[in-house]
């Protein structure tokens, strides 16, 4: 062996030197140069990605953030206002009012109901044989992938005896008249939240499903020797420490989805819906920035969602990495 | 000491009969809130016009027949912008959308997972950050990024956004982190292989199910994608839309329009059964440290 720290440079070329780097002759700086100049080819090769990520992902939100300070109409430049949009929005807007309040009902709601289902659905279909398994994963997945496939609820709930609620109702003598569901502001919004929970089985139910799946079966037989008697305690104790790290995804996905929840609500119940009963978040900055072009506007309703969205995301999060200690 | 019951011939530890019947009963009621829907829209689609508006309506279909398919074959023949047009945009998009997609997030990932150079932490950390929004919050400023790039109105505006989510980024690079060994990559670098050559010949040729994942969720996205904000003009809308415009036809197009709702659902979900162990399989390593 030679008496230098390592030296691999027999015919190999740079990337054969880049570990014959010896940390202890070095400022931390010169080594961070040194190292960012060895490695300069993993920098071309995020560029492409990153680049366009800025662009399209970075850059806009910090253009909402600065053009919410701004009165802007695409036409003239933007005049700086301050404040004066979030005041706007928070004590002059009714509207606004309405569709936060939605929204956060919507996220409360949806948020935490359908993690739970994806959690229990994913366990509960653990135990199968693998095929009925793959078959129960389609049956529960399939709604969330199937495009406008949701609109058949428009259907089981029309407005008119042909609804397939209606019908029954009316049969039983429950009702005396149909009801009109989506036109109607007392059922608009829970419709709204089952037909979300009917579409909520998505991403973060395929991640609990893997995750479950590997979990080594040796866990469960040591869990069964040091006394665990009933499949809740082999949940607590054993399950759902080895998926933190699924659990802490599944949050994020079903969060991030549970905020922007209203494609659909447009589809089911009309823009507007009837008296806002269903407006959201989304639909105040689609109606300010896509029909009223009042861009300063529209961007202070999307920086506030952007830092609802991150801030309930950061919340739970810190809560979910209690579980299992 | 624990009771272990024996059943098929496995220990199956901590069952006890009651639990395995709840849990079963909870698992069909809810398998068939799940379904009914599901099941309904097809068998609207095979119903007859009289059938489809007959009152009590029926969850069942006494002459089924194919003729919404046949109408709404020739509703789209008759439309103003050929469909073929329609399903043509959608599978352009769809096609270089995704594969965009794969390529520049699989690029990436495999750089910031195996080349670490400086910075390459927290590049990742900004993606596990964007996965914490959604396209929402961007959508009014990225539609004067794309005026000011001359792009509205046409199919770049849809398709490159979505090369760049940070989804399919996130995916691939934890899968990446568990399933490749780093002496996989030392041993290909000693052997003289470039970075692009080890990414391309030895990293992907391990992470094909994390392809399959990437390639099926940028898919699904672009394939449901309806109306965007960034096309205006008839010629460049999706497949979807035009479904969409369909099924707001009324009464009159009620059959058709569930004829398409089926179409649209076809597609997504007979990709997903053939690649379904696959994506469970890059899922196993989504987990998000703390």
């Amino acid at each position: 062996m030679s008496d230098k720290p390592v030296n691999l440079d027999d015919g190999g070329g740079a990337a054969v030197k880049r570990r014959a780097v010896n940390r202890g002759e070095m400022t931390r700086m010169q080594w961070t140069l040194r190292e960012m100049k060895v490695n300069k080819v993993g920098y071309l090769m995020v560029a492409p990605f990153f680049v366009l990520f800025t662009i399209f992902t970075i850059f806009p939100v910090l253009l909402s953030i600065i053009l919410s300070l701004t009165v802007f109409n695409l036409v003239e430049f933007p005049t700086f206002v301050f404040l004066d949009n979030y005041i706007r929005l928070l004590f002059d807007d009714d509207i606004f009012l309405k569709a936060i309040t939605n929204t956060l009902v919507f996220a409360a709601v949806t948020g935490p109901v359908s993690y739970m289902l994806s959690f229990m659905m994913a366990w509960f279909i653990n135990e199968l044989s693998p095929k009925m398994r793959a078959f129960v994963t389609l049956i529960f997945y399939a709604p969330s992938i199937s495009g406008q496939v949701y609109l058949i609820w428009q259907v089981l709930f029309h407005s008119d005896q042909y609804g397939y609620a209606n019908s029954i109702l009316l049969r039983f003598n429950f009702i005396q008249e149909p009801i009109l569901w989506f036109q109607d502001a007392n059922y608009v919004m829970n419709l709204c939240i089952v037909v979300a929970l009917w579409l909520s089985l998505s991403t973060s139910f395929l991640a609990f499903i893997a995750g479950l799946q590997t979990v080594d079966r040796t866990y469960y037989e040591a869990g069964a020797v040091d006394g665990i008697r009933n499949r809740w305690q082999e949940l607590w104790y054993v399950t759902l420490p080895l998926m933190k790290n699924q659990l802490m995804f599944g949050a994020v996905m079903t969060i991030t989805g549970s905020f922007g929840f209203g494609v659909v609500v447009t589809a089911l119940a009309g823009f507007p819906s009837i008296d806002y009963a269903a407006h959201t978040i989304m639909h105040h900055l689609d109606d300010y920035g896509g029909m009223r072009f009042e861009m300063g506007y529209a961007s202070a309703i999307a920086t506030l969602l952007f830092f609802m969205m991150m801030g309930a995301n950061l919340i739970v999060k810190r809560l979910l990495s209690k579980v299992g200690t | 000491m624990a009771k272990l019951r024996i059943k098929k011939g496995t220990h199956a530890l901590n069952r006890s009969l009651g639990g395995d019947i709840a849990i079963n009963t909870i698992l069909i009621i809810f398998g068939a809130f799940m379904f009914i829907p599901m099941f309904y829209a097809i068998i609207q689609s095979l119903k007859p016009l009289d059938e489809l508006w007959v009152f009590p309506p029926r969850f069942f279909v006494i002459n089924p027949t194919m003729k919404n398919y046949g109408d709404l074959f020739r509703l789209m023949s008759t439309s103003w912008v050929p469909f073929s047009r329609y399903i043509f945009n959608t599978v352009l998009i769809s096609v270089f959308g995704t594969f965009g997609n794969l390529m520049l997030a699989s690029l990436s990932a495999y750089a910031l997972k195996k080349v670490k150079f400086p910075g390459s932490k927290a590049l990742f950390a900004i993606i596990t950050y964007a996965l914490m929004f959604n396209a929402t919050v961007t959508t009014i400023t990225n539609f004067l990024t794309m005026s000011a790039l001359g792009w509205v109105d046409t199919y770049l505006a849809v398709m490159v956004p979505a090369m760049c989510t940070p989804l399919g980024l996130y995916l691939m690079g934890q899968f990446i982190d568990s399933t490749i060994p780093d002496s996989v990559i030392e041993s290909s670098r000693l052997d003289g292989a470039g970075e692009f050559k080890t990414y391309w010949y030895i990293a992907m040729p391990m992470v094909k199910p994390a392809w399959l994942t990437l390639i099926i969720f940028s898919f699904q996205g672009l394939w449901n994608m309806g109306a965007s904000i960034f096309i205006q003009s008839e010629q460049l809308k999706t497949f979807s839309y035009a479904i969409g415009q369909i099924l707001a036809g009324g009464i009159v197009r009620a059959g058709a329009g569930a004829a398409s709702t089926v179409i649209m659902m076809v597609v997504p979900i007979t990709v997903f059964v053939i690649s379904q162990a696959n994506i469970i399989e890059t899922m196993a390593s989504s987990g998000m440290k703390d």
